[in-house]
């Protein structure tokens, strides 16, 4: 069973972002990328997989600019066995990249598709649902554990109030969560070995895919600052400030 | 302009999540009709069409809808919905799981957790861990919505009159099933709905010392919630994490223990209305969104404050 997991090119999980002084976006200039954290998780469970003797190969793809081929070689070098970079330097929304997706998996044929769950900057949560839709597949979300066997994968979904298990028909989608995994850290080997996989770039059209704004962005803002406010000494003035200033005990 | 709202149920009534998201609703304006899909649910539709502001109530009550399984609903969904503008549901995580497939089967794309509405097509959602507020225009003819319930006030739960349809077209894509389901059980209120929140973090040292927690928020008929560090180091299930890959919650009073204020914790409950620290480090951030900060060990500051309530 081929495995198909995809990365995103996101800002670095600890940079803090900012608002561009003229509320067109958020500046990403000489700002640090990185994989999409719940990206890596995704490759780290495919490489897994293979590990296991469960997949045969896994394949990672990433829709964006030319330089997100470096997050694709951090695939490589975690354990993906080729890469495909559909490049663009256009605004790609979720479902150009589910519609770019369902061409590869028509082409691939792979058992599973493994995602992140949201990339860390949209924060939109959509395009495995999407992906999952456009080609008729289940899909498993948010899933903090997973066991497979011939015919469907059981997943572990982490909702509202505790957890809940299904058993999705392959082939399948799923998205991960956090806890699924800690993902590796590539070894230097690795890293070296990474450069000579092979990694195929294409673009939208030689999927018959238009890129299409589904949405215009209007402004980007700072959201409201929270002023700090005062340090009580005591747990005696704590209360009586709670109780008589934002009456709220 | 017509709006179907799919409904958050628990088969018994209505969740305050899907209150808050009929007053989004009603701000985008025109008819809003409520549909509530889940198997064993019809009892829902009484008290919902006593929800302010609803025109119709539809339900959709089949075994193949238990658990609401997101191929079934989306289905149901993309029957209902050329006879309407848009599809709102809460971003809750069912809302995240059926929605997104409910746009690509419409050939729409999806605006995600909505905290405002401009107008019937322009909405303001957090990005970046809520570090940053996107105004969004939807350039689709279905707009496909899911709402962040905290954002908007609950509608009121009497004053309707919605009429009540019963749907007998039944999708069953056979694809899904469910195995079990694991709900925490809890006497204390929710915690996206709750009006005080005690939260703990790395600092609370351990899980049998996370458990004091518990006592205070008794005592102040509290929610308690945690920390993504407090979470991963075990001392509480991940249901209680609170902040970017949790739940995002907006109290009148949040009380927050041990925990030095993260980023990512704090996209998940600065909007809270009073929010008092507690931490030994004066230099920890929460302190910098704190309305109330009390430098203190945590273990000698707790057991006091639950006294002297």
């Amino acid at each position: 069973m081929k495995v198909l997991v995809t990365v995103k090119r996101v800002i670095d999980y600890n940079v803090k972002v900012r608002v561009k002084s003229d509320n067109t976006d958020v500046d990403l200039k000489n700002v640090k990328m990185a994989v999409n954290p719940f990206c890596e998780i995704a490759v780290e469970q495919a490489v897994r997989l293979k590990e296991a003797g469960k997949a045969t190969e896994v394949i990672v793809v990433s829709m964006g600019p030319q330089n997100a081929q470096e997050q694709l070689r951090t695939a490589l070098a975690m354990g993906a066995d080729r890469a495909i970079l559909v490049q663009s330097d256009e605004v790609l929304e979720s479902l150009t990249v589910a519609k770019v997706l369902a061409k590869i998996v028509e082409e691939e044929q792979p058992g599973l598709v493994i995602m992140g769950k949201q990339s860390i900057d949209t924060d939109n949560n959509q395009t495995g649902q999407m992906l999952a839709a456009l080609t008729g597949m289940s899909q498993g979300t948010f899933i903090s554990g997973l066991e497979i066997s011939d015919t469907e994968a059981q997943v572990v979904r982490e909702i509202d109030g505790g957890l809940q298990t299904l058993a999705v028909k392959l082939p399948a989608v799923l998205t991960v969560d956090l806890r699924l995994n800690e993902p590796r850290y590539a070894s230097l080997p690795n890293i070296m070995k990474a450069k000579k996989k092979p990694l195929d770039t294409k673009s939208p059209a030689d999927y018959g895919v238009e890129v299409k704004a589904n949405t215009r962005l209007l402004k980007v803002e700072p959201p409201a600052e929270r002023q700090a406010g005062i340090k009580v000494a005591n747990v005696a003035e704590l209360v009586e400030k709670l109780k008589n200033e934002a009456k709220v005990i | 302009m017509a709006i179907l709202l799919i409904a958050e149920h628990d088969n018994t009534a209505l969740k305050s999540a899907t209150l808050s998201t009929v007053t989004a609703a009603t701000q985008i304006g025109g008819d809003v009709d409520l549909l509530i899909v889940g198997s064993g649910c019809t009892a829902v539709a009484d008290s919902a069409a006593k929800v302010a502001g609803i025109r119709k109530v539809l339900v959709a009550d089949n075994a193949a809808y238990d658990h609401e399984i997101a191929e079934n609903v989306a289905d149901l969904i993309k029957g209902l919905a050329s006879d309407y503008s848009h599809i709102l549901s809460p971003a809750t995580t069912n809302g995240k799981n059926f929605m997104p497939r409910v746009a690509a089967l419409l050939d729409v794309g999806q605006i995600s957790e909505i905290m405002s509405v401009e107008s019937a097509d322009t909405f303001k959602r957090p990005i970046y861990a809520g570090n940053a507020i996107a105004t969004v225009q939807s350039l689709d003819s279905v707009k496909v919505i899911t709402v962040r319930a905290t954002s908007f006030d609950p509608a009121a739960t009497e004053g309707g009159s919605a009429s009540i349809e019963t749907l007998s077209q039944v999708s069953d894509t056979g694809l899904s099933r469910l195995v079990s389901e694991e709900l925490a059980q809890s006497d204390r209120p929710e915690l996206t709905t709750a009006k005080v929140i005690v939260a703990g973090g790395r600092g609370m040292g351990d899980k049998a010392h996370f458990e004091m927690l518990d006592t205070l928020a008794d005592k102040l008929g509290a929610a308690v919630g945690a920390t993504r560090a407090a979470v991963d180091a075990g001392f509480v299930p991940n249901d209680y994490q609170i902040g970017q890959t949790g739940k995002v919650v907006a109290p009148e009073l949040y009380i927050g223990v041990g925990l030095s204020g993260a980023i990512q914790h704090l996209a998940g409950m600065k909007d809270s209305k009073v929010i008092v620290a507690i931490n030994k480090d004066e230099d920890a951030p929460i302190f910098q969104v704190a309305d109330y900060g009390l430098v203190a060990d945590l273990f000698e500051a707790v057991p006091e404050l639950e006294k002297a309530l």
